[in-house]
């Protein structure tokens, strides 16, 4: 987190603060995440006024809020104007899940020609207003904590909360899935099974779920901090013996457009084209 | 390999159970390797069948596999991605818990329930490794508290390697193969055409205790013959291996390489993962996270095992002091095989070799040395 998040983080607390959860081009499962902490919910209505959150009721009380949930990603003209607005209106502004962190599993119109495909599926392809790529919330306006996953783990989002709430700073470690595992006790499923694995280059915060089921981490958290994608791929491709569709596979998934993940599937296809 | 004073005994490998046994009798857990999904580690141990008898591991560079072996040995391996540390310096652990109070806040230390345990199989390099965690932890004026009962409370169990991965090196950190430091009962394990035993030493009274206990009848010279032989298997696969190096004088090596291009070139490999400082059975740098619930009324603060891989590791105002891979590798090695000695007066690193089989791209700090030693103008 950086400095200036911190500061904002730190504001004086009187009254309830007013929460409001954001929806843009997203399955909805990251907001689910709020609904599903049941245990949790009723102290964070004690602690919180739920001011705007569409999902879970129909009251709907106007801003400014001290607090903005943002899911989704920015797949339209509005949604680029609503976003301004929710931003002028938001104190802090908080991001949850792959969607508003890069764009989400629909980026994957980001490497193709949405026209071209949009002729081909919508008998009247002309009512589409879409724009031409899925983008990052934080590609539009600035965004002062992100929190990765898709979906994202409500644990983590109780801890932003409880953070924000109690003017500290989110214990949401950037690092890799591997010190997850490695915390928990699993096995390298890489090195011991020779199964190609994200987790050296995926951000932290599932709690190494697949790996701990032996399959390899798909990537679902997107990249961690300072991650390290050629690396891991050229050993896929040479150790390994991965194919081209599983890099594909495993780089372009629900973080496909995440800087990290998408330079490095863009060398795959380039590597393809000047093999032909 | 030094003096064997102590008498040894045999035991012979079917009666192996006495010892798990008189370990419990005596009040130990006892905690060794088991298989779990296709790896040797440590676990809680009921019985002698719990034990990998007849496997072996395979390992190379960011590879590991278990092979069947042609014998039933129960210690035919070598080291799993687990270390005895995680019994020691748990991964994780509360360190204390604190309430809001009328007039302010009531810390709680957290005192977890130790169990005593016993170690069965310890390697040599693993007992060089617990004694540098020992210098790390209960040495100079502040000790862990937690490491510090935990560690009393073991007993030691230890093997001496009768044959060596691909990965280990202990013979350049002068660590093994020979049990070289105090352990309570130090046994090997001989296989030949027509007998499998374990030969027996005790070396404290804790561990002679258990011995009286065992079926053992006293060892012959030639006995003793065959475990020297058996061991010097393990030195003499290790000397015409891959991983042998001059380690005398890694220390120079490394200051006067600081800003040597190497670095530059492992960083073009190195995932800052942070797998070879968690598998590593001496790196031992923990952060400490507090935490509060949603009412802010309850606090609490969890230690973790933590790694200079790692943004936050290095972080302080204004950012992190290492951000990139280069200076993060360069940390790592620099301090393990160098400030070390300063710091501990020792060397951080004992020949292990799970930092080079567990790198998930194969990264093999032995080769990186000499690369270092051979690009090196002094």
């Amino acid at each position: 987190m950086t400095g200036s998040t911190e500061r904002r983080f730190n504001h004086p607390m009187k009254k309830m603060p007013k929460l409001a959860v954001w929806k843009f081009t997203s399955c909805d499962g990251c907001q689910l995440s709020l609904l599903d902490c049941e245990d949790e919910l009723l102290l964070l209505a004690e602690q919180i006024d739920i001011a705007y959150f569409m999902e879970a009721s129909s009251r709907q009380i106007d801003g400014p809020y001290d607090l903005s949930i943002v899911e989704g990603s920015i797949t339209t003209t509005d949604e680029a104007e609503r976003i301004q607005q929710i931003r002028q209106q938001s104190q802090i502004l908080i991001t949850i899940g792959a969607c508003a962190s890069s764009g989400g599993i629909q980026a994957l119109r980001n490497f193709a020609d949405v026209k071209e495909f949009t002729s081909l599926i919508y008998a009247k392809p002309e009512y589409i207003a879409t724009l031409k790529t899925s983008s990052a919330i934080s590609d539009h306006v600035q965004v002062d904590f992100v929190l990765q996953g898709c979906p994202i783990n409500k644990t983590q989002l109780l801890e932003v909360l409880s953070a924000y709430l109690n003017q500290r700073k989110p214990q949401i470690p950037a690092h890799s899935v591997c010190m997850e595992c490695k915390l928990r006790g699993n096995i390298c499923v890489m090195v011991a099974h020779g199964t190609p694995c994200m987790g050296p280059v995926t951000h932290a915060g599932c709690g190494a779920i697949c790996p701990a089921y032996n399959r390899g981490c798909y990537g679902c958290f997107g990249p961690k901090e300072n991650p390290n994608s050629a690396s891991l791929s050229h050993w896929w491709q040479t150790e390994l013996g991965s194919d081209k569709a599983t890099l594909l596979e495993n780089f372009r998934n629900m973080n496909a457009a995440a800087p990290a993940f998408a330079t490095q599937s863009l060398k795959f296809i380039e590597a393809d084209h000047e093999k032909k | 390999m030094k003096a064997r004073s102590a008498t040894s005994f045999i035991l012979p490998s079917d009666k192996l159970n006495s010892l798990i046994h008189s370990l419990q009798q005596a009040g130990y857990q006892v905690v060794g390797p088991v298989i779990v999904d296709q790896a040797i580690i440590y676990d809680q141990i009921k019985s002698a069948d719990d034990l990998p008898q007849g496997w072996t591991d395979e390992q190379e560079a960011g590879r590991y596999r278990l092979k069947r072996r042609q014998d039933a040995a129960y210690f035919g391996f070598n080291v799993g991605p687990n270390s005895w540390k995680k019994y020691l310096q748990l991964p994780r652990r509360q360190v204390w818990q604190a309430h809001k109070t009328a007039d302010g806040i009531e810390i709680e230390p957290v005192n977890a329930a130790i169990t005593p345990l016993a170690f069965l199989g310890v390697r040599s390099c693993e007992l060089h490794a617990i004694a540098i965690q020992d210098r790390v932890f209960l040495s100079g004026e502040y000790h862990n508290e937690d490491y510090k009962q935990r560690r009393q409370s073991i007993f030691t169990v230890a093997v001496n390697c009768t044959q060596a991965a691909a990965t280990c090196f202990c013979t350049s950190m002068n660590t093994g193969p020979a049990v070289s430091l105090p352990c309570d009962l130090e046994i090997t394990e001989i296989i030949n055409d027509n007998e499998h035993y374990f030969l027996l030493r005790s070396g404290s009274e804790k561990g002679q205790l258990i011995l009286q206990q065992l079926p053992v009848t006293p060892a012959t010279s030639a006995h003793q013959q065959q475990e020297k032989t058996a061991i010097n298997q393990a030195e003499k696969q290790m000397s015409v291996g891959p991983r042998v190096f001059d380690s005398s004088d890694l220390q120079a090596l490394l200051y006067r390489n600081y800003e040597n291009p190497l670095w530059s070139d492992i960083a073009q490999r190195c995932l800052s993962c942070a797998n070879c400082t968690m598998v590593c059975p001496t790196c031992f740098c923990s952060s400490v996270e507090d935490t509060t619930d949603l009412s802010g009324d309850h606090a609490e603060r969890w230690e973790q095992w933590d790694s200079c891989f790692t943004a936050d590791f290095s972080y302080i105002h204004g950012g992190s002091v290492r951000p990139d891979t280069r200076s993060r590798y360069r940390q790592w090695m620099t301090h393990k095989l160098a400030t070390w000695h300063e710091q501990f007066n020792t060397s951080g690193c004992v020949g292990c070799g799970r930092c080079i089989a567990w790198c998930p791209v194969g990264i093999d700090i032995t080769e990186e040395i000499v690369r270092f030693q051979e690009s090196d103008t002094p």
